[in-house]
């Protein structure tokens, strides 16, 4: 196992001493989705412009693709594409101008420069845009074009920092099907940040939960949601059945956490499909009529609550101004 | 080499976006031409001041006003870095192997073209207006030259100032206060032994008063080329620290970063 990314460490403190990152590390593997998330201000963003050369940590080290950032920033550049939270395009020339200025800085001439550029276009729907200024396009398409302009040399590593944000959500699933199909196709390694839990969920094959500077967990989204205590059970009853709905339940094998408020009975347990005939039969056997049954696996929100201490909602909307 | 490679790329991509937008040309010559045209014929009786030593006040202003044109647009041209540093496109082409000086000389590059074709159109309006370049061709020729040096310092200076200031107030702000003093404090509206002494002698340190007592020298024959010579390398000695403030605004911006 290659690893693309390896950062070891890395400390960045900006003026008025805010600490963005505090010894942040990750790596990841070769070909594959890594996902950063964390909330807005996490410091998912400084890490990127790190491993990408554009800022220079106060501490710790980063190797890209074999290179070190620090020592071989050149290298690094050749063998990465960026893409960044803000169109990167110039907005007053067309798409193929756009491209080929990038495919000439990447040293790429001739035939084989308009041919990729073409098949980059075709790629992302934006042939018959190819020739108007990107001024006029959708946000949609900017950012197909922003992911082009990042490939146009083939790289072997493409970051994607908050690709999504501030898009509708029809565009945003256009996108996750952009994304997989990178991760899919192309071999590609693709690291990309976001303060999305469901984008993570299903874009991601492994995930760093960042919090204020520092991984606080790693590992596939599954692998995260199963070291919490289980599924949710939740029972929604005809009648406020109180008296009837806790004795049949409690002492039940598996069933944890049981609550019991109004018509509303939850209880946790480590397979919740397995669980609900039991619970069932438990309650029929009380005579509790119940009036449905809902199992949810947990979420990364849970994991987040558990790893860093308090909801994604709550650190999210605390760094948003 | 890259280095020269990736300018030229940077400079036809500008150079596109003027082709696109040619009536920035226009906007920017309003001024220039109101001088010329207003000033010129305002104070055509300035000329008859015994010692003003010329005899038409318009063909004493024109060169200074080719000059001046060339100063206030270059100052400008911090703006568009401005807002690449605000798009994300600065920072989307520092993560390509571009060379770093690449980004300032391309915009240099392509603000030196806009200078020369700005000038030249200000010297066929004052020709129209009826000033002489007793130089002829190569004298109109070289202060173009001038004009494009000046325009150089002034716009690497801009682009400087705009990597530091990163917000369109602070260098408008900047521009507007610098570009008028520094023009009455050169002897583009009238001669050096007419101005009060402390003003001549704060004249002699003012890059314009260079690059206008080159352009006079040059289209005029005021002085003879020796003047042209000294105070080119006099520009070229600013054009140089204006190239390496620039730098270090880019460097400092990177490690802002």
């Amino acid at each position: 196992m290659t690893s693309a990314i390896e950062a070891e460490g890395l400390v960045k403190t900006y003026p008025g001493d805010v600490r963005a990152l505090d010894g942040l590390s990750f790596s990841v593997e070769e070909g594959t989705v890594f996902g950063l998330l964390g909330p807005n201000g996490a410091g998912k963003s400084t890490a990127v412009r790190i491993v990408t050369t554009l800022a220079r940590p106060d501490e710790g080290r980063a190797r890209v693709a074999g290179h070190d950032v620090l020592t071989d920033p050149a290298a690094v550049r050749k063998s990465i594409g960026v893409v960044g939270q803000r169109a990167g395009a110039d907005r007053e020339a067309t798409a193929r101008e756009n491209l080929r200025l990038s495919a000439r800085l990447y040293g790429m001439r001739g035939a084989e420069r308009e041919a990729r550029i073409d098949e980059l276009l075709e790629r992302f729907g934006l042939t018959e845009a190819a020739d108007r200024i990107v001024r006029g396009f959708s946000g949609g398409m900017e950012r197909r074009l922003d992911i082009a302009l990042a490939l146009v040399h083939r790289p072997r590593v493409l970051f994607l920092d908050e690709p999504t944000t501030g898009l509708d959500p029809e565009v945003r699933a256009d996108m996750w099907r952009e994304i997989e199909r990178l991760g899919r196709d192309e071999g590609i390694t693709v690291l990309l940040t976001t303060h999305y839990l469901e984008e993570a969920d299903r874009l991601a094959a492994q995930l760093a939960i960042v919090d204020r500077g520092k991984v606080v967990a790693t590992g596939s989204p599954d692998e995260l949601k199963r070291e919490l205590s289980g599924d949710a059970v939740q029972i929604e009853l005809e009648q406020p059945g109180l008296n009837g709905a806790r004795p049949a339940l409690e002492g039940l094998a598996g069933i944890r956490e049981l609550s019991v408020e109004g018509r509303t009975v939850r209880a946790r347990t480590a397979d919740g499909a397995r669980a609900v005939p039991a619970v069932l039969a438990a309650l029929d056997g009380h005579g509790v009529a119940v009036a449905s049954v809902t199992v949810a696996r947990p979420s990364l929100d849970d994991v987040y609550l558990r790893y860093a201490g308090r909801s994604f909602g709550a650190a999210d909307e605390k760094e948003v101004f | 080499m890259t280095a020269l490679r990736h300018t030229r790329y940077m400079t036809a991509t500008h150079l596109l976006q003027l082709w696109r937008q040619p009536w920035w040309i226009a906007v920017t010559l309003v001024q220039p031409v109101i001088w010329l045209l207003l000033f010129g014929s305002l104070f055509q009786v300035v000329a008859d001041i015994p010692g003003f030593g010329s005899e038409s006040y318009i063909e004493y202003l024109a060169p200074g006003i080719v000059v001046m044109t060339a100063f206030f647009s270059a100052g400008w041209s911090g703006m568009p870095v401005i807002e690449d540093l605000d798009r994300g496109v600065t920072d989307r082409l520092l993560v390509t192997p571009i060379s770093r000086r690449a980004l300032i000389a391309g915009r240099v590059a392509q603000n030196s073209v806009t200078i020369a074709i700005q000038s030249f159109i200000v010297v066929g309006i004052a020709l129209a207006a009826g000033a002489g370049f007793p130089n002829g061709v190569p004298g109109v020729l070289a202060l173009v030259g001038v004009a494009v040096l000046i325009g150089a310092c002034f716009g690497t200076l801009s682009i400087g100032l705009g990597l530091t200031a990163r917000k369109e107030e602070t260098l408008i702000a900047t521009v507007t206060f610098l570009q008028l003093p520094l023009s009455f404090l050169s002897s583009t509206f009238i001669q050096p032994s007419l101005m009060p002494d402390w003003m001549r002698t704060v004249s002699h340190f003012n890059p314009l008063e260079w690059a206008v007592e080159a352009a006079r020298a040059a289209a005029l024959g005021q002085g003879g080329w020796d003047v042209v010579v000294t105070r080119g390398g006099l520009l070229l000695g600013f054009l140089a620290l204006c190239t390496w403030f620039a730098l270090r605004a880019q460097e400092r911006y990177q490690r802002s970063l």
